[in-house]
């Protein structure tokens, strides 16, 4: 029953120590990241477009080089014990890069061996089952649809086994179904004991999978908090009151709550802080019966991520 | 060592070839025969022989050589050039794989390539004239060494390129003029004493030279000249391809 509470230090599988990179044209990409991420779990990186979450992961994967700092992978550093650290990594890039005339399944026997891993084809039948993409293994790889490109991608990656799996927008551009089966796959892969760390325009998608929530904006890591715990700190609930009538004006006896109203009079809505001691709730509902309203429904809403992202963002311009 | 990635990026590689076989076997041998109809038979049998080689037989080793130089720079420049180019290099910069693993692969499968073709074109060559090889070990070791020493300079080509353009441009306007002066089809002892010495100054010289004393025992300069000429090539390249990689140069941003 305890052990459930106590919170063992989890070792970090991917350290980054105030990672700077600033590209040969001068633009300053990443300005000082620390991250710690834990073994087992799913972290969701969050940012508008050149946030910098790209530069992040090629840093870590060591497609780019960083300016300073430094980054460990399964305690190897990328930079002195490459070779280890590197073993660990699976990369899904952002862009969908195939050679155009190369088998399916050859290219991930290719992916297989560059990784150092001898050849195994029936885990490699394994991968390609696990993303639905068996039947078209012998498929040039320009035959294929968009989104089964995408999975040939991850596919290529989940061929060499890897510990921690780096998924750069795996569900741009994907249909919704796919993008569910897609979330059942990192499930699976998570039970497995993989890492994942995935970045998302799709605030949803960080809703749906992640266990930590990471958000990136102009090259600075604004903060990485457990889904819930962010949710609880940031999140606020709505409610909104459905009147019978509609009114004018909010009456006066309610002039304290911050309410809105909405256009067309039907409805007030009161928004809460959902780990407030006190919400008011009560209180403000036995105000507006005491003005004469009368309520035909109450609905409640919790802010997403979403409301939580834009509002971090726009504190950051301000 | 990361030998599966080294065998993989070979297997890989060599795909591309046999994929298009035809092509890449027809066509050597095509401009083989051709330069045998246009220089052995036509040109040939009004050139005396050439230090007791007969003429046809004299322009084998240059051909070959031609060829051989040709592939390599082009195979291996397009190998590393077109991962580049659409991107799927980022797979390799991301692998547990040394730089020297990465050339020894991709230059090994460009070599590999242009040595079958050239032991193509001395099969060919065979059907229209007679000759027989003095030294057939050294021949194949400086067909090896020459083969990788081109595709070393093809790889850092292609890592170099931005475009289509300037990797074909090379090949064409440095690599293919070096060897036509290089003495393929003629003895540089033909030339007066000024072009002499500038040929002297021709890498190319050296290579077909030494080539040509492994079919005949006569050669344009001394052997030890020969092999320390491709050996400095070879040792260059290699410098410019590990510099290319400490530094990331065209490859990480
Ligand atoms: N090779 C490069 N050279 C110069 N600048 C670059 C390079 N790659 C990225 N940048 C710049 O670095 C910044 C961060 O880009 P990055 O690709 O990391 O963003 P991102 O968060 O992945 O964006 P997106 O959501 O659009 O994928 C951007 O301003 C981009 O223009
Ligand atoms: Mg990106």
């Amino acid at each position: 029953m305890f052990a459930a509470l106590v919170r063992y230090p989890v070792p970090s599988i991917v350290k980054v120590e105030d990672l700077h990179k600033t590209y040969d044209n001068g633009l300053e990409a990443l300005k000082g990241v620390t991250l710690d991420i834990e073994e087992g779990e799913i972290l969701a990186l969050l940012g508008p477009n050149g946030a910098g979450k790209t530069t992040l992961i090629s840093t870590i994967c060591g497609i780019t080089v960083p300016t300073s700092g430094r980054i460990s992978v399964g305690g190897h550093d990328v930079q002195s014990e490459w070779r280890a650290a590197r073993k660990l990594i699976g990369l899904v890039p952002q862009e969908i890069n195939l050679e155009p005339f190369e088998f399916v399944q050859s290219t991930l026997r290719f992916s297989r061996g560059l990784f150092g891993k001898p050849r195994n084809d029936a885990l490699v039948d394994d991968v390609l089952k696990d993303l639905a993409l068996h039947d078209r293994r012998g498929s040039k790889t320009s035959e294929l649809s968009g989104g089964m490109r995408r999975r040939v991608l991850i596919a290529k990656a989940l061929a060499h086994e890897p510990r921690v799996l780096f998924l750069d927008e795996p569900t741009a551009g994907v249909d919704v179904e796919l993008r569910r089966d897609m979330w059942a796959l990192v499930g699976r892969l998570r039970e497995d004991g993989v890492t994942i760390i995935l970045t998302t325009h799709y605030i949803e998608e960080a809703e749906a999978i992640a266990d930590r929530v990471g958000v990136i904006n102009s090259g600075e890591l604004l903060l990485v908090e457990e889904k819930s715990a962010l949710m609880q700190r940031l999140g606020r609930k709505e409610i909104r009151i459905e009147l019978t009538q509609p009114v004018e004006a909010i009456p006066d006896a309610l002039a304290d709550y911050d309410l809105v109203r909405a256009e067309d009079g039907r409805s007030l809505t009161y928004a809460y802080k959902a780990t407030g001691e006190r919400t008011g709730i009560t209180r403000l509902l036995t105000a507006v019966q005491a003005a004469g309203l009368t309520l035909s429904d109450i609905q409640t809403r919790q802010s997403s991520l979403e409301d939580i992202f834009v509002r971090l963002v726009r504190e950051e311009a301000e | 060592m990361n030998w599966y990635g080294i065998a993989a990026i070979w297997q890989f590689e060599m795909g591309r070839f046999f994929r298009s076989i035809l092509q890449s076997i027809v066509s050597p041998v095509v401009s083989t025969a051709l330069y045998f109809v246009v220089f052995g038979a036509a040109i040939g049998s009004r050139m005396p022989e050439i230090e007791s080689v007969d003429y046809g037989a004299f322009i084998v080793p240059g051909l070959i050589m031609l060829t051989v130089l040709q592939q390599s720079v082009q195979n291996a420049g397009f190998g590393i050039y077109f991962p580049k180019f659409i991107g799927t290099i980022y797979e390799v910069l991301s692998a547990p794989i040394s730089s020297l693993e990465i050339v020894i692969g991709y230059v090994g499968a460009a070599a590999t390539k242009s040595i079958l073709i050239g032991l193509i074109i001395l099969v060919t060559s065979l059907f229209f004239v007679e000759f027989s090889i003095v030294h057939p070990v050294l021949m194949l070791a400086f067909l090896v060494l020459t083969a990788v020493s081109f595709s070393l300079l093809g790889f850092i080509l292609g890592i170099w390129a931005r475009n289509f353009e300037q990797l074909n441009l090379v090949p064409l306007l440095i690599v293919t003029p070096l060897v036509f002066l290089g003495g393929s089809f003629y003895s540089v002892s033909m030339l007066p004493p000024f072009w002499q010495n500038v040929s002297l100054l021709n890498p190319v010289l050296y290579l077909v030279s030494g080539f040509r004393w492994s079919f005949f025992g006569t050669a344009d300069v001394p052997i030890v000249a020969s092999l320390a000429a491709i050996f400095v090539f070879a040792g260059l390249c290699l410098g410019i391809v590990w510099w290319i990689f400490r530094t990331g140069y065209r490859l990480k941003p």
